[in-house]
């Protein structure tokens, strides 16, 4: 027993106003009590640390992970975060959680205890179980070796830095941000290997081609290797094209660049990877945690661990959490992630427990079945938010929110396609898994082809669905980026998917000098 | 489960990335940074400034769907009194409906990006890619100085740091607090004891005895318990304190004769300020000393060196003097870096030109780190250069380090202030000056 609980004459029953680490102990323990108990949830090891406002700051800027390679990107929005929230303009999550093994959960020290039960609750129980039991983030993340991972990446870099100058470093990493959208997998190919490994794998490959360097190769006159040409679909083949993932085409076959810069490729790479299935899950990853709280912090207050003050000082900061404003509401900014997933937990376990007829028309398998804790569970583990919705959101839950569903061809008036009446369900049903599918709000992208035999102009193509084009001036300063890269001129086709007719090109030719000589 | 506490944690991780971002702006910065310092009085300078910055420099561009085409469905909470069917007009300005006002602050956001600097980054800024002659070498000299300072006692150390007094206080009470038999009374038993060598009445022979007994006491005593015991020494302490050597004494001085309007003086105050922010930007510590002059020259505080106006002719060697004594009671020159900064609108006795060259040559120039000089001239400006121009003139042509310049607008003074201590300046650049 620690001093500070002999003199704290605190009841273990019930929680202080404010915080103290003997009071976060007792809240996690009871948390843990129903959490693991009555859920049934299957979590990390939790690590919880308390920070202050500007360690907080820190790490939202820095993409919320503890340690990180230095850019300027983040301290630009470390910059703009300040201002907002120095302004009042906006809040301070409550909380940030790291999918790592143990996983780790910031609380600000400025909560108040009836908060930090809440946030220890929401993270380190809620996420952390989202974390280690969903699929998406089984097959594509590494929670036990990301901070290990992490922390070679920021080594890395720094000598990067040292050896090459800080410019020559930044330009790789500007580079590398701009196409981190296009540096994922959408699809797995092969199993990954665990990034614990990749700090091996890195020196093992450094340590090859230096052994097997040979002066000798560079004298072979250039004549004897030029005429040789490729059919088109041996050079495909070649290249392993068509391929998704641009940053690791250029990381593997982008002809100029150096060993470190690959690296460096290969470390924004295995970031945006390790980042899209929170990307691909927001919803339902928020809807857990918040479906998790709620049920958490409702049990504590039966149980008289909470009093009514706090009861009440939860229920407000809750709601406030899962409050959807509507869609003409001056803060109207895209449906509420946590009141979606949050409405969509409930509701589950609504018909679960007493479906009415219509929810054994739409939910039949899970109509009634009582088991609420092992559907959602099922759910968490096997879905991400589009199929997730496509699978459960019930009409109760379309009415509730009052959705509705406007046709927009960016010329002429919108149309009102479906509302939340019986005709019109199954169409918002769809139509709101397709808004929560990453992979149709991103634009397609693939590298298709290079011509080795001439300039060897990179080929991409944006496979254009309904019509809808890439952003212009984006389009063109990530497509410099990329002919920087590639060192090469870059040409980017917009082909609509059904006709295959290019509707527009976008050219980029290498600045000299700015990524590789 | 573990807690850790991470508020101690050290501050400002992300400042490097902040540093970075600085780096990155520059040339946006140092713009606004500009623009800022001209637009408003320089006592202003120095606050915690908010710029806006507009860069492509730092946009992040990803490829992303454009709003301007294409078909595509919006779902929308809230719905009141649509029914299916219904036409609604498209909303003006916005990228798309659905993506309303998110859309539409991103796009601000990515453009214009509005920027805190602190006083510190601001001034660095300001100051950025300045430095004055000879100062790296001074402040080499200067880093880790240190000198002792008493700190009270300790009781370790070297002999020649032995505290008597202190010593001495401790064995005293010691001595008398285990009751150690004084030198003096032992003698007295002694005497005592010679007195009765002889005696042979039985009292006498029995108080011998006793006293037999109690010498030997006393001197077992006196021996046992030392006269000085290792646990009464006590030595001074010092401790060694990083001293500020980096102090640099700024001398503003200024001809507040009649002929100085007061635009000649604004324009004095804002170069001196300057200066002076210039220096407590390099210096731990700097002071400043004004020396104003007409036909005698006096040390004032600044309230006075600004605002009062005093009538009488101008004698410039009189203000040299005056810094002269300063210097000499005050600041010794191995201790402060000297700078000197003349303001004057020219005027001068024509006798005693050659009073000042001599003294600046002699005395002054070789005292302080810098020298400058900047005639200030009402708006418009004079062609002919005047006699106090013409006599630091031919000192910097016959190769003495002063720095010069003419002023006559507020705008001039930032550009002025810039060249005369720009980096890397050599000592005939130095000298140079336009007309």
């Amino acid at each position: 027993m620690t001093p500070s609980s002999l003199v704290t004459p605190a009841s273990p029953k019930t929680i202080q106003p404010d915080w103290d680490f003997d009071g976060l102990r007792r809240a996690y323990d009871a948390i843990s009590d129903i959490a693991l108990g009555e859920l049934k949830l299957d979590v990390y090891p939790s690590q919880i640390e308390v920070i202050t406002f500007e360690q907080m700051l820190d790490a939202y800027s820095s993409i919320g992970m503890p340690l990180m390679y230095k850019h300027w990107s983040f301290g630009k929005h470390f910059a703009r975060d300040e201002l907002m929230y120095r302004h009042g303009l906006r809040n301070l999550a409550y909380e940030i959680v790291i999918n790592s093994n143990p996983c780790i959960a910031y609380l600000m020290e400025e909560n108040s205890m009836m908060m930090q039960t809440l946030v220890t609750a929401h993270a380190a129980f809620g996420h952390n179980h989202f974390f280690k039991n969903n699929n998406l983030f089984k097959q594509w993340t590494d929670a036990n070796g990301i901070l290990d991972y992490l922390e070679f990446a920021k080594t890395y870099i720094a000598r990067c830095e040292d050896r090459y100058g800080e410019d020559a470093v930044e330009r790789v990493l500007d580079a590398a941000h701009a196409l981190m959208a296009q540096g994922v997998n959408r699809y797995p190919r092969r199993k990954t290997h665990s990034l614990r490994d990749e700090e091996q794998r890195a020196r093992v490959r450094r340590d090859e081609q230096e052994r097997s360097y040979n002066e000798l190769w560079r004298s072979i006159p250039a004549s004897a290797r030029s005429h040789r040409s490729t059919t088109e679909s041996e050079r495909r083949q070649l290249l392993g094209l068509p391929e998704e993932n641009v940053l690791y085409f250029l990381e593997k076959k982008a002809p100029l660049l150096k060993t470190w810069q690959r690296e460096i490729l290969r470390i924004v790479r295995h970031v945006a990877q390790y980042f899209y299935p929170q990307k691909q899950t927001k919803m339902m990853n928020e809807g857990c945690a918040t479906f998790v709280h709620y049920h958490v912090m409702n049990r504590l207050h039966d149980t008289g661990f909470l009093d009514d003050g706090a009861m009440m000082e939860f229920l407000q900061s809750h709601t406030g959490a899962v409050f959807q404003p509507d869609f003409d509401h001056r803060g109207y900014g895209g449906i509420n992630p946590y009141a979606m997933g949050f409405g969509m937990m409930q509701d589950i376990k609504r018909v679960c427990e007493s479906p009415t007829d219509e929810d054994r028309a739409w939910l039949p398998e899970i109509a009634g079945s009582g088991d609420w804790v092992n559907v959602l569970k099922e759910g968490w583990a096997n879905h991400r938010d589009e199929s997730f919705i496509r699978q459960f959101l019930s009409p109760e839950l379309m009415r509730k929110m009052k959705f509705f569903d406007l046709a927009d061809d960016s010329k002429s008036d919108l149309v009102v396609k479906a509302i939340h009446n019986e005709r019109g369900y199954q169409t918002i049903r769809t139509k709101l898994a397709n808004q929560f599918d990453v992979v149709q709000n991103e634009p397609e992208i693939e590298v298709v082809d290079v011509d080795l035999d001439g300039d060897r102009k990179l080929i991409l193509h944006h496979r254009v669905y309904s019509g809808i084009l890439t952003e212009e001036k984006d389009t063109r300063m990530v497509l410099q980026h990329l002919a920087d890269l590639w060192g090469y001129e870059v040409v980017l086709a917009e082909v609509a998917a059904q006709s295959d007719t290019v509707l527009k090109q976008h050219n980029a030719a290498p600045k000299r000098g700015v990524l590789v000589a | 489960m573990n807690i850790v506490d991470r508020r101690l944690n050290p501050r400002g991780k992300s400042l490097s990335n902040r540093r970075r971002f600085i780096r990155r702006a520059r040339k946006e910065l140092t713009e606004a940074v500009r623009k800022a310092t001209g637009e408003r009085s320089v006592t202003d300078l120095g606050g915690e400034d908010k710029v806006w910055i507009k860069a492509d420099r730092l946009r992040e561009p990803q490829i992303h769907h454009s709003g301007e085409h294409g078909e595509r469905d919006h779902v929308l909470p809230g719905n009141k009194t649509f029914e299916e069917g219904d036409l609604i007009k498209r909303p003006e300005s916005q990228s798309g409906a659905g993506r309303g006002s998110e859309g539409a602050e991103d796009g601000e956001g990515q453009d214009a990006f509005q920027f805190a600097l602190s006083q510190e980054e601001f001034l660095d800024i300001f100051f950025d890619d300045l430095e004055l002659p000879d100062l790296l070498r001074k402040q080499m000299k200067a880093s880790d100085s240190f000198t002792p300072v008493r700190a009270g006692h300790s009781i370790s150390g070297s002999v020649s740091n032995l505290n008597l007094k202190r010593t001495m206080k401790n064995s005293v009470s010691r001595r008398i607090a285990l009751r150690r038999p004084r030198p003096a009374e032992i003698e007295a038993f002694e005497a005592e004891l010679a007195g009765l060598a002889e005696a042979e009445t039985p009292e006498d022979i029995a108080r011998r005895e006793e006293l037999v007994v109690q010498l030997e006491d006393h001197r077992r005593r006196s021996k046992r318990i030392p006269f000085i015991d290792p646990v009464d020494v006590r030595y001074n302490r010092f401790e060694m304190v990083p001293q500020p050597v980096t102090s640099a004494v700024m001398f503003c001085l200024m001809d507040v004769s009649g002929s100085m309007t007061e635009h000649m003086k604004d324009l004095a105050k804002r170069f001196y300020k300057l200066l002076y922010l210039f220096l407590s930007r390099r210096y731990k510590n700097v002071e400043v000393i004004f020396i104003r002059h007409t036909h005698v020259a006096k040390e004032v505080d600044e309230e006075t060196f600004f605002t009062s106006t005093e009538t009488g002719g101008t004698v410039v060697s009189t203000a040299f003097e005056e810094m002269q004594r300063v210097v000499t009671a005050r600041y010794p020159r191995d201790q402060w870096n000297i700078y000197a900064a003349q303001a004057s609108d020219g005027d001068n006795f024509s006798t005693d030109n050659g009073k000042v060259s001599a003294l600046l040559k002699k005395i002054i120039l070789p005292m302080c780190q810098y020298f400058a000089y900047i005639e200030v001239n009402d708006e418009g400006g004079r062609e002919l250069n005047t006699d106090l121009w013409r006599t630091y003139d031919s000192l910097v042509k016959s190769g003495s380090p002063i720095a010069m310049r003419k002023v006559s607008e507020r705008s001039q003074i930032f550009p002025v202030f810039r060249e005369l201590f720009a980096r890397d300046q050599q000592p005939a650049q130095r000298a140079a000056y336009d007309t």
